[in-house]
This record gives C-alpha cells, sequence and structure tokens, in this order.
C-alpha cells in the first residue's frame, strides 16, 4: 500500500504546495503575491462579468471556434497586446532596479529573480507580442488584399492560434506556479542544462516554445499556399500588394527556420528528460553547437518580425503620399535578397566566441551586405514621398518616426558588424540598445502604424487622433531617453544582464533610462486610452469601406467586412488593384449574388491544442501519469477531427444580398475622411 | 502565375500530380536505388578501396545520388508540379540546407581546432570530425 | 501604373469583378510538400549534430563496435520495397481499383512495421549492452537522429491505419485521394531520409 507521499508524487509529479511562489514568506513571494492578487481579482470579475451579460455562447460561437482568418487575427492581436503589457512590466521592474541597485543597495529584485525576469521579458516580446502581433495583422490583412475568402487551410489557422495560446499560457502560468528560466531567452547550455537548471523553469519555457512555435509554423504554410493558390484572377505576383509580399516572404523564412527552434530545443529537451550529452561537455557534448543552431534559427527570426512591418509601411506611404509605392520591382527584389541573406549572417551573434578571424571576416561581410536590400527600401519609402501631397495622419506619424529611429539602429547594427568592434560590444548595453532600437523603432513603430491605419477596416470606426500623437510621442520620446544612455554605457564596456553595479558613476545614465521607461509607459498607456476613447465615441468616428482613399483591395470591403470578404471575387488588372477600380468607373454591383462556400467553425482546434498544453504542463511537473492520457488524447482528438469530412457550409445567395444591400454595412461608402 | 482557366488543378483526381508514375517508373527507380545501396554497402562490408577517405565520399556521393532516384522516381518532383513551386521549393530547402549544413559543420570544425589543449579524460578533445 | 492616362474605351462594370465563382485551387498538395521541406530543416539540424558530436565516444563504445549492418541492410530494404509498394498502391488508387489499392497499402505498412520492430530491438538492445543514448553525444546524437526517424515512421504508420479505414469506410473520394497522396509524400520522403541515415550514420559511423 503506497504511502500518502508516493500517491502525492504520483498524482502531482514534483508539483508540491511550496511550487507556489505567492506562499513563500520572503520578498520575492510578496513580490508575486501583489501580482497574484489583482490578477486573481481582474480575473475574476472578468469571467463574472462575461456570466453575468451571458456571453459564453457568443464568445465560443462567434470567436473561439470561428475559423474565419479576420476573427483569428483580431484574437492573435488581442493576445498581444496582453502580453505587451506583461512584457513591459518586465521592462520596468528591469530597469527600475538597475535604476537604484549600485554599490551597497542591492534593489528589490534578488539576482535569481531578476535573471527570471529579463528571460521572460525577452522571450514574451520576441515570441507572444512581436510574432503575435504580426501574424495577427497577416491574418486579417493578406487575405484580403489577394482578394481571397480566406486562407488555404482555416481550420490549421484556428490550430495554429490556440497553439500559440497556450503557448503564452505556458510562460504566464510560470509565473504563480513554479518559477521562470533564468537562462535568458534563448536558453544557452550550461545554464539551462539540468546541472544548473533542475527546476521547471527551463521546462516552462522549452514547451511555450514548442507550443507556439507548431503554431508559427503551421501559420507559415498556410500563408505561402494561399498566396499561391488562392490570389484573385489577374493579380500575378508583380501585381500583389507589398504587404502580401512581405508576408509571402515572411511565411516563407518561417518555414524554413521554426524547424530549428524546434530540434534545438528538442535536443535541450532529451538533455534534460533523458539524459542524453548533446550540449554537457562531460560526456562529449558540444556547448557551442547550440549556440550555433540556435542563431541559425534566431537571425532569420528578427527578418521574420520586421518584413511585415516593412510591407505595412510600403502600403501607408503611398497612401498618404497620394503616390503609387516608388520601386515595386526593387522593393519585391529587396525583400527576396533579404530573406535569402538573412540565412548567412548568423555567426555575427557570437563574433567573439572563438570561431576565429576567417569565420568571423566571412559572416562580417555578408551582415554588412545585408544591410543594403534594407537601405534601398528606405530610399523607395523617401522617394514615394517626394512631390507627393504627404498627409501627416497617425500611421504616417508612426512611419516618421520608424523612418528616424530604425535607420539609427540599423546603422549600430552596421557598427556591430566590425567584429573586431563586436569584441568590445558584443553582449554590452550597447547590443542591448542597438536591437531595441531596431525592435522599437521597426516592429513597434510599425505595429502601431499598422493598427492605427487598418483599425477603422476593422472595426468600421477610427482610432481617437489626439491620444494617438500623444502615444506615438510617448514611444518616440521615451525611446531615446531609455536606449540613448545605453548606447553610451555600452561603448564603455558596460555587461548586460546585471542586477546590480559597483561603479556609482554609472548610476546616472540608468536613472535616465528609467525616466525614459516611464515616458513610453506613458506612450503604452495613451494607447490603452485612444482604445478606450474610441470605442466610445465610435458613432462619431464612424467611417465607410475607404477612409483613407486608399490603394489596395481590402478597401473595397466594407468596414468592416462581411464573413465572405468580397460578394464577387474581384478581377485585378492592375497593381494597387482598389485604385484602378476607383480610377476606371467601378460600381459596387448590388444584384446578381451567387451562394458562397465558406468553411465552418470547430471546435477541434481548441480541444488539441488544450490538450497539448495539458501534456506539456505535465511534462513540465513530471506527471507521468497525465502526460501519457493527455497525449493519447490529442491522438484521439486529431484522429476523430479527421473523420469530419463536413467542414463547409453556403451562405445562401439572398443572405449576400442583403449583407451587400443594407445601408448600415454601407454607410459613408467611398468617402475618405481627411486627417 | 494564376489563371481562373486553369483546367488541369480542378477537383479532378490527377491535380497537380498528374505525372504520377507508372508500374515502369516505380521498378525503375526500385532498381537504381537497390543498385545505389548495394554499392555502398560493399564498399564498407567488402572494403575494395583502401582509402577510407574516398569510401567516404563515394559512399556519400551514392548517397547523394539515390536521393535524386528517390525524387524523381517516387516523388515524381519536376517543373510542373504545382505549377513549379514544387521545384521552387525544393531548390530553395536544398540551398539553405546545404548552407545550414556546410557552414555550421564549417564553424564548429573551426571552433574545435581553435580550442586550447586540455586534459584527456572525460572532456570533448581533438574531435575528428568526417571529411566533408 | 494607374497614374496613366485612364482607357479610352469605357470598362464594362465586370471587368472588375468575376461575375461567377472561379474555381477553387486545392492547396493540400503543395501545402504538404512545404510542410515536408521544412521537416528536411528538422533533420538537417540533427544532421549537423551528428556531424558534429558523431566522433565523441567519451570513452564509450564507437560506431564500429556497435553499429550492425547485417541488420541495416534487412531494414533498408524493408523501407525501400515498402516505397516501392506503396507506389503500387497509388497506381491502383488512380484505376480506382479499391481492393488492390488496400492490399498494397496493407502490405507497405506490415513492412514499415517491421522496420520499426527491428530498430526498436536494436535500441533495446544497445541499451541492455550499455551503449544507450545517455553514455555520450555519438550515442545521443545517434539515438536521436534515428530514433526522430523512426517517430516519423511510426507516425505514417498510424496515418496509414486510420486512412485505410476511412477508405474502406467512405470510398476513394476527393478528400480520401488528397489524404492518399499526401502520405505517400510523406512515405516516399522517410525512405529518402533514410538514405542519409543509412549511408552517413551507419556506413560512414562505422568507418569513423
Amino acid at each position: 500500500m503506497p504511502n500518502r507521499s508516493e500517491i502525492w508524487n504520483f498524482l502531482f509529479g514534483r508539483l508540491t504546495l511550496d511550487s507556489f511562489p505567492f506562499l513563500h514568506n520572503n520578498l520575492e513571494g510578496y513580490i508575486v503575491l501583489a501580482v497574484f492578487i489583482p490578477v486573481c481579482l481582474g480575473g475574476i470579475a472578468l469571467l463574472a462579468a462575461i456570466t453575468k451579460y451571458k456571453k459564453w455562447g457568443y464568445l465560443w460561437h462567434e470567436w473561439f471556434t470561428s475559423v474565419d482568418h479576420k476573427k483569428l487575427g483580431i484574437m492573435y492581436m488581442i493576445l498581444a497586446t496582453v502580453m505587451l503589457l506583461r512584457g513591459f512590466s518586465d521592462a520596468i521592474m528591469m530597469r527600475s532596479q538597475q535604476a537604484i541597485s549600485f554599490g551597497p543597495n542591492t534593489g528589490y529584485l534578488p539576482p535569481e529573480h531578476y535573471d527570471q525576469i529579463f528571460t521572460a521579458h525577452g522571450s514574451i516580446m520576441i515570441f507572444f507580442v512581436g510574432m503575435a502581433y504580426i501574424v495577427g495583422l497577416m491574418n486579417y490583412i493578406m487575405p484580403l488584399q489577394i482578394g481571397s475568402r480566406d486562407v488555404a487551410f482555416p481550420f490549421l489557422n484556428n490550430l495554429s492560434f490556440w497553439f500559440t495560446f497556450w503557448g503564452a499560457i505556458t510562460f504566464m502560468i510560470s509565473l504563480f506556479v513554479g518559477k521562470f528560466s533564468t537562462a535568458g531567452w534563448l536558453g544557452y547550455p550550461p545554464i539551462s542544462e539540468l546541472t544548473h537548471s533542475p527546476g521547471v523553469g527551463v521546462d516552462y519555457y522549452i514547451w511555450g516554445l514548442q507550443l507556439s512555435g507548431i503554431g508559427t509554423l503551421l501559420t507559415g504554410i498556410n500563408f505561402v499556399v494561399t498566396i499561391i493558390k488562392m490570389r484573385a484572377p489577374g493579380m500575378s505576383l508583380m501585381k500583389m500588394p507589398m504587404f502580401s509580399w512581405t508576408t509571402l516572404v515572411t511565411s516563407g523564412l518561417i518555414i524554413v527556420t521554426f524547424p530549428i527552434l524546434t530540434a534545438t530545443l528538442l535536443l535541450l529537451s532529451v538533455d534534460r528528460y533523458l539524459g542524453m550529452h548533446f550540449f554537457t561537455a562531460a560526456m562529449g557534448g558540444n556547448l557551442m553547437l547550440y549556440i550555433n543552431l540556435i542563431w541559425v534559427w534566431g537571425h532569420p527570426e528578427v527578418y521574420i518580425l520586421v518584413l511585415p512591418l516593412f510591407g505595412v509601411f510600403s502600403e501607408i506611404v503611398p497612401v498618404f503620399s497620394r503616390k503609387p509605392l516608388f520601386g515595386y520591382a526593387s522593393m519585391v527584389y529587396a525583400s527576396v535578397a533579404i530573406m535569402v541573406l538573412s540565412y548567412l549572417v548568423w555567426l555575427h551573434h557570437f563574433f567573439t566566441m572563438g570561431s576565429g578571424s576567417a569565420v568571423n571576416s566571412f559572416f562580417s561581410l555578408t551582415t554588412m551586405i545585408i544591410s543594403i536590400p534594407t537601405g534601398a527600401k528606405i530610399f523607395n519609402w523617401l522617394f514615394t514621398m517626394y512631390k507627393g501631397r504627404v498627409e501627416m495622419t497617425v500611421p504616417m506619424l508612426w512611419t516618421m518616426g520608424f523612418l528616424f529611429t530604425f535607420t539609427i539602429g540599423g546603422m549600430t547594427g552596421v557598427m556591430l558588424s566590425v567584429a573586431p568592434a563586436d569584441f568590445l560590444l558584443h553582449n554590452s548595453l550597447f547590443l542591448i540598445a542597438h536591437f531595441h532600437n531596431v525592435i522599437i523603432g521597426g516592429v513597434v513603430f510599425g505595429i502601431f502604424a499598422g493598427v492605427n491605419f487598418w483599425f477603422p477596416k476593422a472595426f468600421g470606426y477610427k482610432l481617437d487622433e489626439f491620444w494617438g500623437k500623444l502615444s506615438f510621442w510617448g514611444w518616440q520620446i521615451g525611446f531615446w531617453v531609455a536606449f540613448g544612455p545605453l548606447y553610451v554605457l555600452g561603448l564603455m564596456g558596460v555587461t548586460r544582464r546585471k542586477s546590480h553595479f559597483d561603479d556609482m558613476s554609472l548610476q546616472i545614465w540608468f536613472i535616465i533610462a528609467a525616466i525614459g521607461s516611464a515616458i513610453i509607459a506613458f506612450g503604452i498607456l495613451a494607447f490603452i486610452i485612444q482604445l478606450v476613447i474610441s470605442y466610445k465615441r465610435r458613432k462619431e468616428y464612424a467611417v465607410g469601406n475607404d477612409p483613407w482613399d486608399a490603394r489596395t483591395l481590402e478597401w473595397a470591403t466594407s468596414s468592416p467586412p462581411p464573413a465572405y470578404n468580397f460578394a464577387f471575387v474581384p478581377n485585378v488588372r492592375e497593381r494597387d488593384a482598389w485604385m484602378d477600380m476607383k480610377e476606371n468607373g467601378y460600381k459596387r454591383p448590388l444584384t446578381g449574388f451567387n451562394p458562397i462556400h465558406m468553411p465552418k467553425n470547430t471546435a477541434s482546434g481548441l480541444v488539441i491544442t488544450t490538450l497539448c498544453f495539458l501534456c506539456t504542463f505535465a511534462l513540465t511537473w513530471l506527471i507521468w501519469w497525465l502526460a501519457v492520457v493527455s497525449f493519447v488524447g490529442v491522438i484521439v482528438a486529431s484522429i476523430h477531427h479527421t473523420f469530419n469530412y463536413h467542414r463547409e457550409e453556403h451562405i445562401p445567395a439572398d443572405e449576400v444580398h442583403e449583407s451587400e444591400n443594407d445601408p448600415d454595412n454601407w454607410a459613408l461608402e467611398n468617402q475618405s475622411v481627411s486627417a | 502565375m494564376n489563371s481562373s482557366t486553369s483546367s488541369q488543378s480542378q477537383t479532378a483526381p490527377h491535380d497537380a500530380h498528374a505525372h504520377e508514375g507508372s508500374v515502369k517508373s516505380y521498378l525503375t527507380g526500385f532498381v537504381l536505388a537497390a543498385i545505389l545501396t548495394v554499392i555502398p554497402f560493399w564498399l564498407v562490408m567488402g572494403h575494395p578501396i583502401d582509402s577510407r577517405g574516398w569510401t567516404i565520399f563515394l559512399i556519400l556521393a551514392l548517397a547523394v545520388v539515390q536521393i535524386f532516384v528517390h525524387i524523381v522516381y517516387f516523388l515524381h518532383l519536376d517543373m510542373r508540379s504545382e505549377g513549379g513551386w514544387n521545384m521552387m521549393a525544393f531548390v530553395f530547402t536544398a540551398i539553405l540546407v546545404i548552407i545550414v549544413l556546410g557552414a555550421s559543420i564549417w564553424v564548429m570544425w573551426t571552433e574545435n581546432k581553435l580550442m586550447m589543449p586540455m586534459a584527456e579524460h572525460g572532456q570533448n578533445m581533438h574531435m575528428s570530425m568526417p571529411d566533408k | 501604373m494607374n497614374t496613366t492616362v485612364a482607357n479610352t474605351v469605357p470598362t464594362a462594370p465586370t471587368d472588375f469583378y468575376c461575375v461567377q465563382e472561379p474555381p477553387a485551387h486545392n492547396g493540400t498538395l503543395v501545402g504538404f510538400w512545404i510542410y515536408l521541406m521544412s521537416d528536411c530543416f528538422i533533420f538537417a539540424s540533427l544532421f549537423v549534430s551528428y556531424a558534429v558530436l558523431g566522433t565523441n565516444y567519451a570513452g564509450g563504445p564507437t560506431g564500429a563496435e556497435i553499429l550492425d549492418l547485417n541488420g541495416l541492410a534487412v531494414s533498408t530494404a524493408l523501407l525501400l520495397v515498402s516505397s516501392v509498394v506503396f507506389g503500387f498502391a497509388m497506381l491502383a488508387m488512380q484505376k480506382r481499383n479499391k481492393g488492390a489499392m488496400l492490399g498494397w497499402l496493407a502490405v507497405a505498412g506490415i513492412l514499415a512495421a517491421v522496420f520499426l520492430s527491428l530498430e526498436v530491438r536494436e535500441f533495446l538492445h544497445m541499451i541492455a549492452e550499455g551503449a544507450g543514448p545517455d553514455r555520450s553525444a555519438f550515442l545521443s546524437a545517434f539515438f536521436t537522429l534515428v530514433g526522430t526517424h523512426g517517430l516519423h515512421v511510426t507516425v505514417g504508420c498510424l496515418w496509414l491505419i486510420v486512412l485505410m479505414v476511412q477508405l474502406a469506410r467512405f470510398g476513394i473520394n476527393d478528400a480520401n485521394v488528397r489524404r492518399l497522396q499526401c502520405l505517400s509524400m510523406f512515405w516516399h520522403f522517410l525512405d529518402l531520409i533514410w538514405v542519409g541515415v543509412f549511408s552517413y550514420v551507419y556506413l560512414v559511423g562505422v568507418l569513423l
């Protein structure tokens, strides 16, 4: 008869009451408790509100089981916004710690906690903010731009979202159950190996990324096939909008790089779970193998993050310069060149790690070369604006900020590409400043530009301009105040990831940086206020299908578009198809509609991914019975799904007729709203 | 690239794999693959060539050839599958795989070569890399 | 482009849209092919790891000592024949010959299952001899690379069983044709990866 502790171990693996940090009687425990209580209360309030207003059915049928690319796109972006708040809280904690932790003062975060915070900050920002936002944008906009009704594999789209969601939950749950990894956002061994991280932290990290990684890979395949197969008649590749082009290139990159992350994390998992020796030096393992492989993934990843936003700017600049994009063909070639070249530079992330001068020189050169196509793009945007009638709307303001900020960030990147210089700058605060410079200047500014640009399309009303501009200035000024000092510190040789410093003369720089982060916080707050106020004033801010007098097909649909996107599939004659239609007397047809086949909603995605999450949670805590049961459940649920051969339904012609003739849908048709 | 009147890729069963094999092509592929398998086995088990380096090179070269046999005779890859997209995806993959394999091995081999000599047992030493 | 002089010939409204729904282009086959391309990168990473760690014996057994080439010959033959047999199943499918198709599929599945059982036996034997994946980096790389291939074959066999049930029950309809074409690609792809495995991991591994 097994005793109580044996039963407990079987049922709960290594999960014990001690695994809940908010129960600990120390400073770290209190900090976690201070977060746990509001999260709990807020969560309960949210659930209560949904129940009170009887919204569960609505949420289930309209959102959670939806395979509509527009709904999934919005859900991705909501997830990304929530995770932005989490990732940014980590940033505030780091900035405040580093501002005060000098000499005898060790701040309020013990080193081990600080390590978890910077690990979580980086991982969350890259995977669950950056990736989630861009996948959300590409999901929403690309099918509309190419004149299609949905993506190639709508069920996989739903599945991908839920994989990403559960990956994010895996990260979030580590706040309150167990702990997180301390090994940095890339989880280098030996820190990430069992010897130095025996607990659940690295396992949470691995499984969170494996879950969301599956989602991302499937999304990449989905988007490529959509663009290959589902473009409207007449839309050759060279007539496709630039945002869809960058979607194609980004998705291609995802397909060829994410498997490498999957494989590398798999190798780390078998080291940890099965006692293998890929990266444990004692039995023949090689730590540099991990670093090499993870950066083969890691470098294309940052291009995956930024390329879609280059596409966003390529849409915004022509619209608000009242001119077609300058150098469309060269933009396409530049994007493809970046895609290929991004596969030839990865070693610049570890110049200092013993590869010698021949190897370093090769990668130094390739890194310098890769800045050229991006430079070409910047010139093309500038030439588009030249002699155009530039309108400084909020999206355009973000774009201006990007042109300035990202370009400087790119230049510091070229500085880093000089391998001998990198021997000072590697892993210094200069590096931190550089990549935040390009990620914030490129990715974050691009996201806000895209959100402000396409929000009216998705929701039928514009975002408040005043708060939008405030948000921009908060970010723009805040960024330089927060990261300018880091460039200075980095050139002085100060290292990253330190929770305490002895040199008091450095403190002033960190205080300035902390102030900068507060200004950015204001920028984020302004964004939230912008969303709330715009919602409240949505009748006043209501728009029609084409508020910006734009150029591409998504603006031909109503705002928001119907489930089927286009009543008739467009026939494309020119690039900037919608502008061509407007200039040549297009009249929207009001009769003669056909029934439209659309994919049906399904709960399979949510079921399968929830079981996957349970399995990974069980694997983290070594709850073997749960791991086996949920894994079998995944297989059964997947097989069950394949027995469903009836995944389509059709929207009858008169329903289409009604929707196309509904004055509510088409109010303010073709009326553009000046800034 | 995309035409609404393309007749081949409809709901017809052949789809873009209309160039499915025939009995002859499968058997040809089989015989070629079998030959390309027997030779490397013989090279290792019969040991006809003294030079280890050349043996390894031949084994790997024959493997590459056999991979192409599989691609042509079993996977039916040609310029027409899926309007050329299959070939493009394959070529792109092949190029990147060669880059990843080649450059990674170059980098790792160089790093190992530049490692300082260390104490013998247990540690990762004098890693001899297969010629590639 | 679109700031040129407008057409002098007036455009009909229907120039801008398709009055009839254009035929759907199913993307399943190209999508699955692209998935296989992504799988190449998983195996590429594992091959890189094997290339780097393949002679790190950590004082333990070497390739020459524990790799069994006779068993390898049998396994390779099983997989190759299984691949060809799958091709015959596809030919039967095209002729809509359900019986022959299911028959060939069953043979292919059985051959793959025998391949798997031989591989499991080989692994268990190696572990019993103290040459398990935790013995050295070389063995970790060996087990992971060969094991990942084996896991793929296992998934393929499971998929085959489910698909055979669906073919028997629902017949050779469009969806099942697409699924079988995907499984066929998967099957051949795994034999292709095996060429790399037996050549580099086993044959070369024995020589080093």
